[in-house]
């Protein structure tokens, strides 16, 4: 691919650099043209796109169901969220209401996701910027979340486990006794973590006053999530709008001050701690009942029907191979995933497919940002302010 | 919202419509922009977040471009539809809300929509040198040219 290189700056004392796109640093393959002068950044433009596969277009292309899986892959830091905006968006075309123990076990599977995505991003931000020990420590508990997510659904990425109509299956009653007891623990590791970097004086002076952003620019070039709470704007959809059953948790909004890379930093910190907040809620006031609709047109049979009697093969079969038909129409759900505003856009022309499927992907919006960011820092904090945008490359490019 | 809209836009709109609790208003191209601004900038409607900006293609040769806003304000979206023919331009609203710079770029190369006035309209996910715009409907899944 040619380097689109701005003719008017070849001949200047500027120095046009290019940063990646097997640059590890970039979480994926993002590339970035930046214009230097000296050590000092002018510009910096992303040039994405490496990792484009056409999922909208592929999705035009199979049923709802089918497109469940595809979702996951989109950021396959956070896959249950991406489930869970999609399986919503579709229920708001259909109509259909899910039982409360769906909704609470969503909400508890979200929430660890959440976790487990800040832990990445903690681990592999720190990294970057040179503190190597922290990531052991993150992968850790990340761990105990993937084999978690195992022990749901046996998957331990991609597990697509929310479905239209609720979720895949029970959870196993092992689950919530695990779940229950990382959850007690997981404040002191939160902690733990703290005591590595907080304080940390090499970690503040890497961070303090780099990559400032204001709330302002944050709005209008469309950050949304951590980074855009982190420069003091008080706005996150589990709240504001709240969805699934997000309006019955008591939790808090962290917000930042300054919008630096610290202070999303401390954003994130203190959600992993509001989201254990919010998955001990959804844990403790589990309701019984069931975890699918009673939406026979959507919900396939259960499997013992399905193997036991002919109404049930066919119904399952029904469901397997053609889909069901949606009502026309167009619909956007967002949820708040962990990296801010994730949005699905699905028109249906009350076909089995999407007619259109759009998903807004909060890290397409928020390396957006990347320019205002960078432009007057030096190339060495270039690497600290992408990984404090938290950017994943599968949902920015799709 | 939905009266505030007719209200204050109504001789503006050409039709506002309700449908699963959300709120559509179709505007005529030439509306666009003045619609967009004063959404953006009335104190009623402050939607001064642009969520999403995308395309679908329709039957027949039209285009229909889907603005998604969101009011932090008024805890409110609304989404404005515009429908033009291929082959027509639109005015870009990069200028109004920064963020469809991206967008704009994501609609031009995957359904050719031009925006008039973007400041850098290319190519954005498909690579340089890439022919044809691969959401529109003729646009094949698979195979090779």
């Amino acid at each position: 691919m040619a380097a689109p290189i701005a003719a008017e700056t070849a001949g200047s004392e500027h120095l046009i650099l290019n940063m990646g796109p097997q640059h590890p640093s970039t979480h994926g393959v993002l590339r970035v043209i930046l214009e230097l002068d000296g050590e000092v950044i002018v510009n910096a433009e992303p040039v994405i796109g490496h990792l484009h596969r056409g999922v909208e277009k592929l999705a035009e292309h199979m049923t709802y169901n089918q497109v469940i899986p595809l979702m996951d892959r989109l950021d396959y830091c956070s896959p249950l969220i991406n489930n869970l905006g999609y399986v919503l968006a579709v229920e708001k075309l259909l109509g259909i209401e899910i039982p409360e123990r769906a909704v609470a076990l969503r909400d508890l599977l979200s929430e660890l996701t959440r976790i487990q995505s800040h832990l990445i991003w903690l681990g592999t931000h720190a990294l970057d910027i040179g503190a190597m020990s922290p990531l052991l420590y993150m992968f850790r508990e990340r761990e105990e979340i993937l084999d978690m997510y195992e022990e749901v659904w046996g998957a331990r990425m991609h597990l697509a486990y929310f479905r239209v109509g609720g979720v895949a299956a029970d959870v196993p009653k092992s689950f919530l006794v695990r779940a229950r007891k990382f959850l007690s623990g997981f404040y002191e590791k939160v902690d733990m973590y703290e005591a590595l970097l907080t304080e940390n004086p090499i970690w503040k002076r890497r961070t303090q006053g780099v990559g400032i952003i204001s709330g302002d620019d944050a709005i209008a070039l469309g950050l949304s999530g951590p980074g855009l709470r982190a420069s003091g704007i008080d706005w996150d959809l589990r709240k504001h709008l709240p969805y699934s059953g997000y309006d019955r948790y008591e939790f808090e909004v962290p917000r930042g001050t300054r919008g630096d890379v610290y202070d999303r930093y401390l954003v994130r910190i203190a959600e992993m701690r509001q989201a254990t907040r919010i998955c001990v809620q959804a844990l403790e006031g589990l309701p019984g009942g069931p975890v699918l609709a009673a939406a026979p047109r959507v919900v396939p049979p259960e499997k013992e029907r399905v193997l036991t009697t002919i109404e049930g093969l066919i119904h399952h079969f029904k469901i397997m191979m053609e889909g069901y038909s949606v009502p026309e129409g167009e619909v956007y759900a967002a949820v708040e995933s962990p990296r801010g505003e994730l949005g699905f856009y699905i028109r249906s022309d009350g076909g089995p497919k999407p007619y259109r499927l759009k998903v807004r992907t909060p890290s397409f919006a928020n390396l957006e940002s990347l320019c205002t960011m960078a432009k007057g820092q030096m190339i060495a904090d270039m690497v600290a302010i992408i990984g404090s945008i938290d950017i994943v490359l599968g949902e920015v490019d799709r | 919202m939905k009266e505030e809209l007719t209200t204050h836009l109504g001789d503006r709109l050409a039709a506002v419509t309700e449908a699963c609790g959300e709120l559509t208003i179709t505007v005529l191209p030439e509306q666009l922009l003045a619609v967009a601004r004063q959404l953006r900038d009335q104190e009623v409607f402050a939607f001064t977040f642009l969520s999403d900006l995308t395309g679908v293609d329709c039957a027949a040769g039209a285009l229909e471009v889907v603005y998604h806003l969101l009011s932090m304000k008024h805890r409110s979206r609304v989404r404005i539809k515009v429908r033009i023919n291929r082959g027509t331009e639109l005015p870009s609203v990069a200028g109004i809300w920064p963020a469809a710079n991206w967008y704009e770029r994501e609609a031009y190369d995957l359904l050719g929509i031009t925006f008039a006035g973007h400041p850098d309209l290319k190519r954005i996910l498909t690579p340089d040198g890439f022919s044809g715009h691969p959401l529109r409907k003729e646009y094949p899944l698979r195979g090779e040219k």
